[in-house]
């Protein structure tokens, strides 16, 4: 491309007057979109990393405190709790959705498995409701007064208290909710992967007198190890930015035992309006889930396994 | 934009991939091998369904039936007032409204702006390019919480908050749309393009009536994909809209829920009719949605 280019500047000088048009043409079809991306996008990201650097609290003045914000955090107990929180929910989410995901993949991709179409919708469903209203649900289902699940589990002679009540089980609740809402999802896309790996593999696999197990572990695994990993990745850049059913069932409580990073961003930033200490700890998620981006698009740049 | 039956069909490239292939063969697998999957999954689709299946049911008890002792799955006893309670007490009409709005106006928003974006990308040459893709490719990679405060106080200052432009404008362009449609804008053939140009149309004739058409199944699969995550959205309306009539089914549903002694029969009722869009939707097109949600993987 950079040769053609030059080629024409030294050929062809009457290029450059059409040049210059095409470059205007591409520039006003790319206008609304890099007004938005450079006034709602690139405008904030900066305002971000210097509202970090400042005292701002959305009412009165701010000032200048340079590293101060993150300094603060590295000792804020706050911070670490909620960290810790994080890392636990999606510590937990990520391998359950993505193991259960793998399962019912390799289930319902089954040859001849009759009603394959029903389960699968009926497994994707939650993939299309709303967070909000998956907690709402999971919130009165959790409720001992008219949910059936403490309920069903105290006729059984399990006799659980108020889960969200609960400092020890608030969080199991919420991270149900979690993996409920999106292992179809990734099941979605473990069997798009399956349906990738020629079957004449397995056949050969069979020929050479493979048990199931071998083939799956010789086969299935390594041919699947690309969608694994991005599978991984997503889930676990969505469980860092774990909001919405946290606000609705507990609001990061019994005693801040389920608040995560992103709650803990609102609450300092909307409630307590110290806008500049939750744009630092919001500068703090940013490098996290990028540097989880950047090892994906290098996972991806060169591929895991290549046959 | 002319939109023919068979436009709506994904190619078949794309259908292969889709989730839900009809195509079925008699299995080498046994009967009893048969049996256990079936029974397996029977199992999982129960437990996953359950808590969507006892919301509705419960939607349909009066209030006596569902705080008790002894909660029963459904209820003998039948009413439809939880019903006509949503639509006055948390005024599912006004949310019904403003979320179609919303949704409706980021998806038109955003379908416009980044297929235009899309076609320079992939089908004209000049000079910044590179730096305009790798800046789009950079802010797919980011959280948006990150923006969240700044982009508060940003509309605060343009009076925006409690505004439908507030709500709708920043996301009013979309880099996984872009990324999206420039990637299908790229697999079109030269000659298509060639020809209309010999034929003497511009770049603006050939993006509405070559490109855009020759892309509609991916339009269409993008617009189900920006509709649905902002009707689902939470976080960005509750930050946006303070105020009640400005509320969002998710946004008002969900303050709702912890503002107020709870009437577990509204609330289930006003989740019912928040999600019905949608569930009624994917179970008429299930392909395009399972492609819409699973070629993304990015939220």
């Amino acid at each position: 491309m950079a040769t053609r280019t030059l080629k024409s500047r030294l050929w062809y000088p009457w290029a450059t007057k059409q040049r210059r048009r095409r470059t205007r043409v591409a520039y006003l079809f790319m206008a609304p979109s890099l007004i938005v991306l450079g006034v709602f996008m690139f405008y904030p990201l900066v305002r971000a990393g210097w509202l970090s650097l400042t005292n701002y609290s959305f009412f009165g003045a701010s000032r200048f405190i340079g590293l101060s914000n993150y300094g603060h955090l590295v000792h804020d107990p706050q911070f670490w709790r909620d960290l810790v929180n994080t890392l636990y929910y999606a510590g937990v989410v990520t391998p359950v959705s993505v193991a259960l995901a793998l399962g019912l993949a390799l289930l319902l991709n089954r040859k001849g498995l009759p009603g394959r179409g029903l389960f699968r919708a009926a497994i994707f469903l939650p993939a299309v409701v709303s967070f909000a209203v998956s907690a709402i649900v999971f919130r009165f289902m959790f409720t001992p007064s008219i949910g059936f699940l403490t309920y069903w589990l105290g006729q059984i002679g399990i006799h659980v208290p108020d889960w969200l009540d609960s400092v020890s089980l608030a969080m199991p609740a919420v991270i149900l909710v979690g993996i409920w809402k999106n292992v179809g999802f990734y099941m979605v896309i473990f069997i798009a992967g399956l349906q990738t790996i020629p079957k004449e593999l397995y056949e050969a696999a069979s020929i050479d007198g493979a048990t199931r197990w071998r083939r799956f572990s010789n086969v299935t695994v390594p041919l699947l190890s690309n969608t694994t990993m991005f599978v991984t990745v997503i889930a676990l850049i969505a469980s860092l930015q774990a909001f919405d059913q946290i606000y609705v069932m507990t609001q990061g409580g019994p005693a801040f035992s389920t608040e995560t990073l992103v709650m803990l961003i609102y609450r300092q930033g909307f409630t307590n309006f110290q806008m500049g200490y939750a744009s630092a700890i919001a500068y703090v998620l940013m490098a996290i889930v990028l540097m989880l981006s950047l090892l994906q698009l290098k996972f991806f740049s060169k591929r895991v396994v290549r046959y | 934009m002319a939109t023919t039956l068979s436009d709506l069909d994904p190619p078949a490239s794309t259908a292969r991939r889709s989730g839900f292939p009809t195509r079925r063969r008699s299995g080498e697998a046994s009967r009893f091998g048969t049996a256990w999957a079936v029974t397996m999954a029977s199992v999982a689709a129960l437990v996953i369904v359950l808590p969507l299946v006892w919301m509705v049911a419960t939607s349909f008890k009066p209030e006596g039936a569902i705080i008790t002792a002894h909660p029963s799955f459904v209820s003998a006893q039948f009413t439809w007032s939880n019903y006509s309670g949503a639509w006055s007490a948390i005024d599912m009409p006004r949310l019904l409204l403003n979320s179609t709005i919303f949704a409706g106006g980021v998806t038109l928003c955003s379908l416009t702006f980044d297929s235009l974006t899309a076609y320079a990308l992939a089908r004209l040459d000049f000079p910044g390019k590179n730096v305009i893709f790798v800046l789009i490719l950079i802010t797919l990679m980011l959280p948006f919480q990150v923006n969240l405060i700044p982009l508060f106080v940003e509309l605060t200052n343009f009076h925006w908050i409690n505004t439908y432009q507030g709500l709708i404008l920043p996301r009013a362009t979309n880099a996984f749309g872009i990324f999206f449609l420039r990637q299908f804008f790229l697999s079109i053939p030269a000659e298509l393009e060639d020809a209309a140009r010999v034929d003497g149309a511009g770049d603006l004739r050939i993006y509405r009536s070559v490109m855009l058409r020759l892309a509609t199944p991916a339009v269409l699969t993008l617009a189900l994909f920006h509709f649905m995550y902002n009707w689902n959205d939470l976080l960005w309306p509750l930050i946006i809209s303070s105020n009640s009539s400005m509320y969002t089914l998710a946004s008002g549903l969900a303050l709702f829920t912890g503002q107020h002694v709870i009437q577990y029969g509204l609330v289930m009722a006003g989740s019912t009719l928040a999600i019905a869009p949608m569930v009624i939707a994917f179970l008429l097109i299930q392909r395009r949605f399972v492609e819409s949600i699973a070629t993304s993987g990015i939220r």
